[in-house]
């Protein structure tokens, strides 16, 4: 075998093996939608569960994921959106700006789970806000905080300092500078940052578990005080605790289905946003 | 007014600036600062809630029990038994499995996207990988559980249909697309002059990406790896719903087993706060809190060095 078959031969494996990992998410993104389609109605997303979930729709639980996206964006995005301003503007090289980025990058990399312990403890437990929205909420927050600074953070540099400096020339404070000058631009990409973390936050199933998720609701919930429903426990639960698990299979997949439309549309809706920025502006 | 000596500049970077700064500036700056120390803050706040959650079981039962024990039954009624290694086992096999399936996979759909695609083919593949990553864990959960394990038990004749085989495969599929998104970072770091020089040298593509390119690239594909493994150890509903939760210890890939994460979630759906069970799962979590710590660390170290090779 001379040296041109070799790497005919390894490029063809490369290139099959990236034909393999597209195909696995057709693969998963086809059984879905092959499995949920036909149960899809207007009923389905509008409706309350009925006879403990084997029959009847999944409004609490659709609301239940709108709602925990709501707090996550009221309180991961003010937090995430000024904390990458100081690390980027403010706090370049100091040993409190090392200490802050080594803070977010462990964060990002704490298991979901230990999320649900921490919001088990404190928001539960200390600040006795009880098993509800409220504490499901504020431990995604929590979670989604290190996604939310990352992106903020690679938007905000992304913007060249030949822009601060002439803000800067022309008298304008830092604060001026930031606001008029940096933001603007940087704006598209915290917007994309944005979408991603919320997104996440709605697929996250684990730190529920440990913070309020109810397993069947005839209600929506009235406050923040309240349990509630999410679409990807409700997945979880009806898929391995259901009590008929193969007559609620259609009903799982079309849950399946509406989590999947609904995490995949946002990210979508960010990866286009993405690139019309890229290519809008190219420094 | 009298002379102001200078004074430490906060603001970095050695500049000297002019000494007045305006005390709305001035307070924007600590609501800003304020915001940081919430990251900080949250880190600590897990660390220590985990900390202050597990101090209980070290009194309440034998610790080193706890890490030699190859027992897990806590919901025993007599004689509860806090043996980790079971889960501890479980954890790694399943995360060791997915590695094993994911790093050849993702090395290559990684060079093919980096070195060999056409910018059209990129445009179609990076996203898809991206959506790919961005599917919640509980779908990855539930097609194992319902068509994977179909698949799995069709061709090996499994002992349970849900097992750690079952849970591997999954995981793999989450981890691809970490591993191609930092590795293929690595390799597009990797100036082209090197590359150029490989080629004007008479070596072939493959030749120059696998004595070049790789090489120069190794440690930023390390941290890749690293840092999806990392991932797989921490990811809870996959595995809950992939490998079948049979707590017994076991290295048999076709039986079902269940990992540390995976504990945690299912049985703090049953145990009463502030029992003993329930403090060892905390320690069960600070333990997790630890390796994926760790872990983590290792993945960043790796990149640091890496940095320092191409300034």
């Amino acid at each position: 075998m001379n040296r041109k078959h070799k790497e005919m031969l390894y490029f063809t494996a490369f290139r099959a093996c990236a034909l393999l990992v597209v195909l696995a998410l057709v693969i998963l993104v086809g059984y879905m939608v092959t499995g949920g389609l036909g149960k899809i109605s207007l009923e389905f997303l509008t409706e309350m569960p009925r006879r403990a979930n084997t029959e009847g729709g999944i409004l609490p639980a659709i609301m239940g994921t709108f709602y925990l996206m709501v707090i996550v964006l009221v309180v991961s995005v003010p937090i995430g959106v000024m904390s990458a301003i100081y690390l980027v503007e403010y706090e370049q090289s100091s040993w409190m700006g090392r200490m802050f980025k080594l803070a977010v990058y462990n964060l990002a990399g704490v298991p979901s789970i230990v999320y649900g312990l921490l919001g088990l403890s404190i928001f539960v437990g200390y600040l006795g806000f009880g098993f509800s929205l409220i504490s499901a909420g504020l431990t995604l927050s929590i979670m989604t905080l290190p996604l939310m600074i990352t992106a903020s953070r690679e938007a905000i540099s992304a913007v060249p300092q030949s822009v601060r400096d002439a803000s800067t020339a022309l008298g304008a404070t830092k604060w001026q500078t930031i606001w008029h000058h940096v933001l603007p631009y940087a704006l598209p990409g915290i917007f994309t940052g944005i979408i991603l973390s919320v997104s996440r936050a709605a697929g996250e199933t684990a730190p529920l578990m440990l913070t309020g998720v109810a397993m069947s609701l005839q209600t929506l919930p009235d406050s923040f005080f309240d349990s509630f429903m999410a679409l990807p426990y409700h997945l979880f639960y009806m898929a391995t605790q259901s009590s008929d698990l193969l007559a609620t299979r259609p009903l799982q997949y079309a849950t399946a289905l509406v989590l999947l439309l609904l995490v995949l549309g946002m990210n979508m809706v960010a990866i286009v946003m993405r690139k019309r920025y890229r290519d809008k502006y190219k420094w | 007014m009298a002379l102001k000596l200078p004074v430490r500049n906060k603001q970095g970077r050695g500049r000297r600036r002019n000494e007045h700064v305006p005390s709305r500036e001035r307070a924007i700056r600590y609501v800003l600062m304020a915001a940081t120390w919430i990251s900080v803050l949250a880190l600590a706040a897990v660390f220590t809630e985990l900390l202050l959650g597990a101090f209980p079981a070290f009194t309440s039962i034998n610790i080193v029990d706890f890490f030699t024990g190859t027992v897990w039954n806590p919901s025993h009624p007599l004689y509860p038994l806090y043996g980790v290694l079971p889960l501890f086992v479980a954890t790694l096999m399943v995360a060791f499995a997915a590695a094993l399936i994911a790093i050849p996979i993702g090395l290559g759909c990684t060079i093919y996207l980096a070195e060999l695609a056409s910018p059209r083919v990129k445009a179609i593949f990076k996203p898809a990988i991206e959506i790919l990553a961005g599917i919640p864990s509980v779908i990855f959960g539930f097609f194992a559980l319902v068509i994977l394990s179909e698949w799995i038990a069709m061709v090996f004749d499994p002992v349970n249909k849900l097992n750690a085989l079952n849970g591997a495969i999954m995981l793999a599929v989450m981890m691809i697309p970490i591993m191609v998104t930092v590795a293929e970072d690595a390799i597009n770091a990797v100036p082209n002059n090197l590359r150029e020089a490989s080629l004007a040298l008479g070596a072939t593509r493959w030749e120059t990406v696998r004595h070049v390119v790789l090489p120069s690239a190794l440690s930023g594909i390390v941290a890749a790896i690293v840092l999806a493994f990392g991932r797989a150890v921490g990811e809870t509903m996959t595995v809950l719903m992939a490998t079948g939760n049979s707590t017994l210890l076991s290295f048999d890939f076709l039986r079902s087993v269940q990992t540390m994460t995976a504990a945690i979630a299912i049985d703090f759906g049953e145990v009463a706060s502030g029992s003993d069970h329930y403090h060892v799962l905390f320690l069960v979590g600070l333990m997790l809190f630890v390796i994926t710590f760790v872990i983590n660390f290792l993945a960043d170290w790796v990149v640091r060095r890496f940095r320092e090779e191409y300034k």
